[in-house]
């Protein structure tokens, strides 16, 4: 079974390569790319002028909740959504019930998206037993089974003792530890950036400094470790800051942001619908200076990677008083859109910068298969549209949960196809195209 | 300047009263002005009118609470309407329903006024969205207390003849309190000066663009004065740090007669109750010649009572508008 992908614009960041080239799959693999290839024999996809044909997004933090809390979200439901949002894969947090912090789980997860296949699933394991801080999990296994890398995430790796045992311990397996920075103490029974507008609707703070803190916490142990340190979500300019910081200085730290933490801000706790708990987030929504600042991390490359933080959570959850509203929100359907939209048509980034945030960068980071279209990669191809124009409607998207602040937005640039190992999983019908 | 010169509304535009926030200096003074001839009622014989004949007013109280739901409710019956009170302790709640549940289900006895009091934020929101029933926030989380501020504001215009131009002074707690935030809104809204007053750690992050003065001084935020206003000082806020003890608060932000020296002569003060006698007041200045405290409570029946009918006549207008 040949495809051959006729047309496109390649943008490749892992071989240089950005420009008219046509793609040529065999079975799971990309065969050729070159200039006018021949057909051969091979089924032929005309690309539409403009689209762009990038190694397979991949997202490395969602939630996918299975097992434990199937009302949100599943494996096979999140992988759907996944390719739906121009994911070819996805590395998923230990956070369910019960944690990923043994193998059985490890092998759960792997065994669903088997069933499911569709996107790829890349667990990734806990940190300590439990997600409790106290002992570490039982990392070797953790790996044996799938585990990509290891997080407490929902929780920050409480002390610096442990988080520097887990640093030693992991890179060992070459695993990084993401962490979700958040002082607890600084945190406390907050709901909402500290700041003006969650002042003025009397909601519990919760400082930039709650993250900062952790964050450089984190590098110094990185640097002691000599380990690999991945900062999960950062919302906070003073942890952009630290990161800078501790890249000048040639320490092994990374860092994501999330779609939300680049286009929202902290405003939107008022308005358009007060106390909207589809805002309620963590970290939560920062304000203006902060937005901006993470724009600017994602223009000058101190920040490596988009990532979703991906977090159904059911509409009984999240329709309570917004003290009592789980954290969080999906994301998986909208971060292409809103990547285009807000930061390559707004000039920020150019296109082969997109791809590597949503890419390149993941791949490398994780140490995964994926992130490159060279001859010989598996065919983990995904097809931007960059000037489609896109609605946000919560009812037709994939994710089993429709928790986003999104709804009704209008916006520049989607996803056309979504290719895993040479099966095409997604074809929007909006793009004109079939794949 | 009077307030008396400018312009007043005819109707609320909105059929709830959630925020001080959201309503114009005009709606402000619509609801002041129609508690004078709601105060007069109140001295009668025979304490009631037929206004709200035939409506039903459910009390909602999710928090204890004895002043605002008493004076609710007797502003209700002086207007007549049947009302129903729902305490915590005899609700669902404690069986496990959502605040969205326990609204719809009042929804579905179809009563036209919900008086809601809880313990979160956005409660009074949450309530608008879910129904058709008019919603009046009486007090959510540490967000907003309108009634509160409304019967402030009619207690010092009614010693003061207005509000702009006056030195406002609040001191307390203001990071736990909505009779501040309320309070804030209002008085800005209605020009006068604002100032606030506390220790750095009670004082909500940027709370100075609202256009008040932020002091650590309490001498400075009273002086010439023409309103002293004090927050309680919740007793557990000392577990979270936010002060040393109540001893030393005292000592440095109690209102003592000395402090109220520094005043204008004919200062007034307020509290919006309960009070911590000899925590963030003294006795002497509770009892004392200038205290308005029981002022603001008798006058809180008839500001809620302006505010209940105006909401009823609210809803009527917009039936027939649709």
């Amino acid at each position: 079974m040949k495809k051959l992908l006729k047309g496109g614009r390649v943008v490749d960041p892992s071989t240089g390569r950005d420009g008219q080239f046509d793609v040529l799959i065999e079975g799971d693999r990309i065969a050729k790319i070159g200039k006018n290839l021949p057909i051969d024999g091979a089924e032929v996809v005309e690309i539409p002028a403009g689209y762009v044909i990038a190694p397979g997004l991949i997202d490395m933090h969602v939630h996918l909740r299975e097992p434990g809390q199937e009302h949100k979200e599943t494996v096979a439901t999140g992988t759907m959504a996944a390719v739906a949002g121009g994911f070819t894969a996805v590395a998923c947090m230990p956070n369910t019930t019960p944690i990923n912090d043994n193998a059985n789980v490890t092998s759960y997860i792997v065994a669903k998206a088997r069933e499911a296949n569709l996107a790829r699933v890349y667990p990734i394991g806990a940190v300590s037993r439990g997600s409790k801080g106290e002992l570490l999990a039982d990392i070797a296994e953790l790996r044996e089974a799938g585990c990509v890398a290891l997080s407490d995430d929902g929780w920050p790796v409480r002390t610096a003792l442990m988080m520097r045992r887990a640093l030693e311990y992991a890179g060992m397996f070459g695993m990084p530890v993401i962490d979700h920075c958040e002082d607890p103490s600084l945190r406390a029974d907050g709901v909402a950036h500290e700041g003006c507008c969650a002042g003025l609707l009397g909601l519990k703070g919760i400082p930039a400094a709650a993250e900062s803190i952790m964050a450089e916490r984190d590098i110094l142990l990185a640097e002691l470790t000599g380990s690999a340190v991945h900062i999960a979500h950062m919302s906070a300019r003073t942890s952009l800051r630290a990161v800078r910081k501790g890249k000048e200085a040639g320490i092994r730290v990374t860092s994501e942001v999330t779609p939300h933490h680049f286009t929202l801000t902290d405003d939107y706790l008022n308005a358009p619908i007060p106390y909207d708990t589809n805002t309620k987030m963590n970290p939560p929504l920062r304000e203006v200076a902060d937005r901006d600042s993470m724009i600017a991390g994602i223009a000058d490359g101190s920040i490596d990677c988009i990532a979703t933080d991906h977090a159904p959570h059911h509409y009984d959850e999240k329709k309570v008083e917004f003290d009592h509203a789980p954290f969080g929100i999906v994301g998986l359907e909208t971060a292409v859109s809103l990547t285009f939209d807000r930061l390559v048509h707004a000039g920020v980034i150019n296109m082969s910068r997109m791809v590597g945030l949503l890419s390149t960068n993941p791949a490398r980071i994780l140490n995964i298969p994926g992130g490159t279209l060279a001859e010989g990669a598996l065919a983990d191809i995904t097809i931007l549209a960059p000037d489609m124009t896109v609605r946000v409607a919560a009812a037709s998207m994939k994710t089993r949960s429709k928790n986003m602040p999104f709804e009704g937005w209008e916006l520049r640039g989607g996803v056309a196809a979504t290719i895993v190992g040479g099966r095409t999983l997604f074809n929007n019908p909006d793009a004109g195209l079939t794949v | 300047m009077s307030d008396e010169t400018l312009p007043v509304a005819t109707a609320l535009r909105h059929k709830d009263l959630l925020a001080i926030s959201d309503m114009t200096p005009e709606e402000i003074r619509l609801v002041l002005d129609t508690a004078e001839a709601m105060k007069e009622i109140g001295s009668r014989t025979i304490k009631k009118v037929p206004a709200l004949r035939g409506k039903t007013v459910v009390n909602l109280f999710f928090e204890p609470s004895t002043r605002t739901r008493t004076s609710f409710e007797i502003a209700e019956k002086r207007l007549s309407a049947d009302t129903l009170n729902i305490a915590i302790a005899s609700s669902s709640v404690v069986k496990g329903e959502t605040l969205a549940d326990t609204a719809l289900t009042l929804e579905a006895m179809n009563p036209d006024m919900i008086v809601l009091r809880h313990s979160s934020s956005g409660a009074a929101h949450l309530l608008s969205r879910i129904c058709k029933s008019s919603i009046i926030n009486a007090g959510d989380g540490t967000h907003e207390h309108p009634t509160q501020a409304l019967l402030d504001a009619y207690t010092i215009r009614s010693r003061k003849g207005g509000i702009a131009g006056l030195k406002v002074a609040i001191v307390g707690d203001l990071l736990h309190s909505r009779v501040l935030r309320s309070n804030v809104h209002l008085l800005t809204k209605l020009g006068a000066e604002v100032w606030v007053c506390g220790p750095p750690t009670l004082i909500p992050v940027d709370i100075a663009r609202l256009g008040v003065k932020v002091t650590h001084r309490v001498d400075e935020a009273v002086e010439g004065a023409d309103v002293i206003m004090l927050l309680r000082i919740q007793l557990e806020r000392m577990q979270g740090a936010y002060f040393p003890s109540l001893r030393e608060y005292f000592s440095v932000f109690g209102m003592t007669e000395a402090r109220v020296k520094r005043a204008k002569d004919d200062v007034i003060i307020m509290h919006p109750g309960p009070m911590n006698r000899g925590v963030e007041i003294a006795s002497e200045v509770a009892d004392g010649p200038f205290s308005v405290i029981l002022d603001q409570v008798a006058n809180g029946v008839a500001v809620r009572m302006a505010v209940l009918y105006l909401l009823a006549g609210g809803v009527e207008h917009h039936e027939e508008a649709a």
